[in-house]
């Protein structure tokens, strides 16, 4: 198995364990709570990425349940309730440019998925 | 120049008259004149040739034809729900029957006609209408269900008698037409093309009696309608004697609105109508008259395209101008329920030497006859003119060569059998229009106009063409003309025409559809790589889920279908706006076991969901967590029910009335046919949700007539219409086939499904797909009764594997604890989600709104409170 790292972090995390990697579908995602925060953690092919699963547009808790893909060179997933697309790398919506979520690290080690707990 | 403003009356606010103020505003006229027009009816010009669209789920508003804000417009005054009562010609001044006086300087009649109404004994009893206005339309309707009327019929077999036919079959009526004339329009069209159209109508249930006189309107004791007496016009009309109805429709034609201009001292044809000349002026110059008030070029005009072009020539006139009006083209082409009815040129073949070429299929019922003239010294035989009935594509392009701004083809046959040889006949022939070609008659607008506004005005679509041009903007008949140009002009101008699903896959969904079934595609990811790019989005993975489960027989959750799925077919339940979902179970027709009534009840308590029963019969559990969803089912597929698929994009529910078993009314066992198609369709993919009932009588309880398939029990059998929907733009299905027997009904319903779901775009409904369809109506029931395509047996086949192959999802969810796993809130945690929050209403949880849950932006951060 590949380790793969995602995402600059100013200081020495705290990794948190959220489940095998192997549970994960390509193109898919979860949701999964980190120090009480609830984050959406998508695989792609053997890549990850970590994002806070609150959809801002409809103030719910969904991204994680979103559908995966990509707009340009853009990876991103949409919320399943009305739509709006953020990149997986940064957060950034990619519909309205004034809105983000909080993106997070997350990281393979020994098989098993772990997110920086900030 | 003094500068003194001028002061233009305009009496008559209807579709001409409206014309006439927007070509005026257009033109600057309101920077010298005050215009001042006089709208009689409650509400400002509207879109009269739809009327009848009235009662097909049309509102009044959807008709209007006057811009929004037009009237605030400096210079202009309408008075609504007022109309000019006397003209004073010496004092230059008209006095309202409201009492408002203007002087004016000009003034222009479009007064429009009033429907004739025969001298009938009874006709002003109760229950008797005219169809002219939306207020007719509107007693129509509310004394047909106020008196619940079963049978209506109308009083003349003309254009207008057949819009007012259908009018009357749109609202449910058992609908007769009655006409003095041995067939039906005799104005427009010849025997053998009323007889073809005479097949067509009766086909539709609409009972046609020609030949016959109406001698008296039967009244009952209170004054109402109850039957017609008929006597015989000729040998071969109907035997005298009565027939029982509760609505009657005078529909013989219309006269013209002239005693304004007869009390004003105007000249007066011998037969009505007021005389003007070329310029459209009256006796008066200082009086116009236009539209179908007018006599002129020595006739009544009583088309609209005539009447705008008065009104184009009146405003020149009072600009300064100098058009005149020589006379119209009365072609028309026309859709009367449904059956396509085009007539133009010399359609009868008066000119001398004239000759007919005809076609007449009894079997099909499409009669076509092509005038030609003598040849000219080139040999070649012009267009004169032409009779269409059933199928009418060839109609746009045999005008244009009776104009003469195409050439006729050498061999005559194809006036009839259009050659195919050389690309499609539709953009073939639009490539041979001349430039001046007339594309739209209302609006007077040429090819060259049109190309114009796509080449150099940036249109790159009908919607704008029409706002550039006004074309399409009248009748609309032009419209499939100015679609197929705008589309000729923009691959000439090498512009690439699309219908791509999205950015990742430059071939349509039917275009998808015939690659992953001709090139044994089973895999979203073998398709990107064959034919897409990128990783696929939101819209292109859930249309190629469901074209893979239409086309194959795997879970739809297993190995990559998992990741492609929208999150309602991922959870097999509907999300809701707080981040839970509802749980359908399927209750196929709407029967339901008191023991499964007590188990979803149970379920429900146990859970604490919301219950509500839904429009289709079936009972909607709300606020579900996705850990909660499998226990539910678990408990759900016990009692032995099954996924409602109200989360795919698939069959929802078959909806019906009780039926023949109880109901004293009922003809035939609803609930079983409905019960046995929701059975047979349950869990099929398709572009969109398909809804359907299934109705016992006529009465239609069911509202069959509303959802993309519905079946109507008869005495003999079924009626099956299709393609109807309600939501944001309501239609009304229509009729596909009448009194077929059960079998039938199954037959043709799986062609018709198999054929919309491998055609249709991504979520376009029936209705929308018909709307579109090339050919519509007509083409939808060569596909699918006479097997045009070659396909049916393939559409029934596929559909037999549908059937063999249905598993009910939620089923094989719970069997399998790997699948259940997938249902969890936090794959790290067995907390749940502390964002969802419920209050309790009316004795049953709902979600709590922002302002009743702790503050969103600490929640934001994702910390639990």
């Amino acid at each position: 198995m590949t380790i793969t790292e995602t995402h600059a972090h100013a200081l020495a995390p705290t990794w948190v364990e959220v489940c095998p990697f192997d549970w994960l579908i390509s193109g898919r995602g979860v949701c999964a709570l980190v120090g009480g925060r609830q984050v959406a953690v998508f695989r792609v092919d053997d890549e990850l990425f970590a994002l806070s699963n609150f959809d801002p547009f409809s103030q719910t808790f969904v991204l994680s349940r979103g559908v995966v893909g990509s707009r340009g060179d853009h990876l991103k997933v949409a919320s399943p309730i009305f739509k709006q697309s953020f990149d997986l790398r940064t957060g950034a919506c990619l519909d309205d440019a004034t809105v983000s979520v909080p993106t997070y690290a997350a990281r393979v080690a020994d098989g098993q998925v772990q997110v920086a707990c900030p | 120049m003094s500068g003194r403003r001028r002061t233009l009356v305009v009496a008559g606010n209807g579709m001409v008259g409206h014309r006439l103020l927007e070509i005026l505003v257009e033109r600057g006229a309101t920077a010298e004149w005050d215009i001042v027009t006089f709208c009689e009816e409650p509400r400002v010009a509207y879109d009269r040739v739809a009327l009848s669209s009235l009662f097909a789920g049309a509102t009044a508003e959807d008709l209007e034809l006057v811009a929004p804000g037009f009237f605030d417009q400096v210079g202009l005054t309408v008075h609504v729900g007022d109309a000019v009562a006397t003209v004073d010609r010496e004092q230059h001044n008209v006095v309202s029957q409201r009492g408002v006086r203007v002087d004016y300087d000009a003034m222009v009649l479009a007064t429009g006609s009033v429907p004739f109404v025969p001298p009938v004994p009874g006709r002003d009893a109760r229950g008797c209408f005219v169809y002219r206005t939306v207020d007719d339309l509107e007693a129509i309707r509310s004394y047909a269900i106020e008196a619940g009327c079963r049978v209506g019929a109308v009083v003349g077999g003309g254009l207008l008698g057949l819009e007012a036919a259908n009018a009357l079959k749109s609202l449910g009526l058992e609908t007769h037409v009655v006409e003095f004339a041995p067939r039906l329009m005799p104005a427009q069209i010849d025997e053998r093309g009323s007889a073809a159209l005479r097949l067509r109508i009766e086909e539709l249930g609409v009972v046609v009696h020609t030949a016959t006189a109406t001698s008296e309107i039967v009244r009952s004791s209170d004054g109402r309608v109850k039957g017609m007496r008929f006597a015989a016009a000729s040998p071969d009309g109907a035997t005298p004697g009565d027939l029982p109805v509760d609505l009657v429709v005078f529909s013989a034609g219309i006269r013209p609105r002239d005693d304004l201009a007869r009390a004003a001292g105007l000249t007066m044809g011998e037969r009505g109508g007021i005389v003007v000349d070329e310029a459209c002026r009256t006796s008066d110059p200082a009086v116009y008259a236009i539209g179908e008030c007018a006599l002129a070029v020595g006739r009544l005009w009583g088309l609209v395209a005539p009447g705008y072009q008065m009104a184009a020539v009146v405003a020149d006139q009072i600009l300064g101008g100098d058009r005149t009006f020589a006379g119209a083209d009365l072609s028309t082409k026309l859709k009367l329920m449904g059956v396509d009815v085009a007539s133009f040129g010399d359609s009868f073949g008066t000119t001398p030497g004239a000759e007919a070429i005809t076609f007449d299929d009894p079997v099909t019922k499409v009669y076509k006859r092509v005038v030609v003239g003598p040849a000219a010294i080139t040999g070649v035989r012009p267009v004169l003119g032409g009779i269409l009935v059933g199928d009418a594509t060839m109609y746009e392009t045999l005008m244009q060569m009776s104009r003469g701004a195409m050439p006729t083809p050498e061999r005559l046959e194809e006036l009839i059998f259009p050659a195919r040889s050389a690309g499609s006949a539709s953009t073939g022939g639009i490539g041979a229009l001349a430039g001046s070609a007339l594309i739209c008659s209302c609006n007077t607008v040429t090819k060259a106009q049109i190309c114009a506004a796509v080449a150099g005005g940036g249109c790159t679509d009908v919607a704008g063409v029409k706002a550039c041009t006004r074309a399409g903007t009248g009748c609309g008949g032009c419209v499939p003309l100015v679609s197929d140009l705008v589309r000729f002009e923009l691959v000439a101008s090498g512009v690439e025409v699309r219908n791509d699903l999205c950015e990742h896959f430059a071939f349509s969904r039917q275009e998808l559809f015939d690659i992953l079934r001709a090139q044994r595609i089973a895999s979203f990811s073998e398709l990107l790589l064959a034919h897409g790019r990128g990783r696929g989005c939101e819209v292109c993975k859930p249309a190629v889920a469901s074209m893979l489960a239409t086309l194959g027989d795997a879970y739809i959750l297993d190995g990559e279908q998992a990741s492609l799925q929208d999150t309602n077919d991922h959870f097999l339940a509907n999300l809701q706006r707080d981040g839970t979902y509802s749980v359908v179970p399927r209750v196929p027709g709407g029967e339901i076991t008191p023991d499964q009534l007590i188990a979803i009840g149970h379920v429900a308590k146990d859970f604490g969901l919301y219950t509500k029963i839904t429009g289709g019969q079936r009972i909607d559990l709300f606020g579900a967590r996705v850990d909660q969803l499998p226990h539910i089912w678990q408990r759900l597929v016990e009692v032995g029910m099954e996924s409602g698929h109200a989360y795919g994009k698939a069959l929802r529910t078959v909806k019906s009335c009780v039926g023949r078993n109880w109901c004293r009314f009922g003809v035939q066992d609803s609930t079983a046919l409905a019960i046995e198609l929701e059975l047979r369709y349950r869990g099929l993919r398709s572009p969109h949700k398909v809804k359907a009932a299934v109705s016992g009588c006529s009465r239609e309880c069911a509202e069959a007539q509303s959802k993309d398939f519905g079946v109507i029990a008869t005495e003999q059998g079924w009626n099956l219409y299709v393609c109807g929907n309600g939501g944001l733009k309501p239609q009304h299905a229509v009729l596909l086939a009448g009194d077929i027997d059960r079998e039938t009904v199954i037959r043709y319903l799986d062609r018709f499904l198999m054929f919309y779901i491998r055609t249709a775009d991504r979520l376009e409904r029936t209705a929308t797909w018909l709307n579109k369809l090339e050919g519509g109506l007509d083409y939808l029931r060569r596909v699918v009764i006479d097997d045009c395509l070659g396909l049916c047996a393939e559409f029934e086949a596929d559909m037999a594997g549908h059937v063999a192959r249905y598993r009910c999802e939620w089923k094989e969810t719970i069997e399998d604890p790997e699948r259940m796993a997938r249902f969890r809130t936090f794959v790290n945690s067995d907390e749940t989600d502390a964002n969802v929050v419920f209050i309790s209403e009316r004795g049953q949880p709902r979600p709590a709104y922002a302002d009743e849950k702790p503050d969103p932006a600490l929640l934001a951060l994702g910390r639990t409170p």
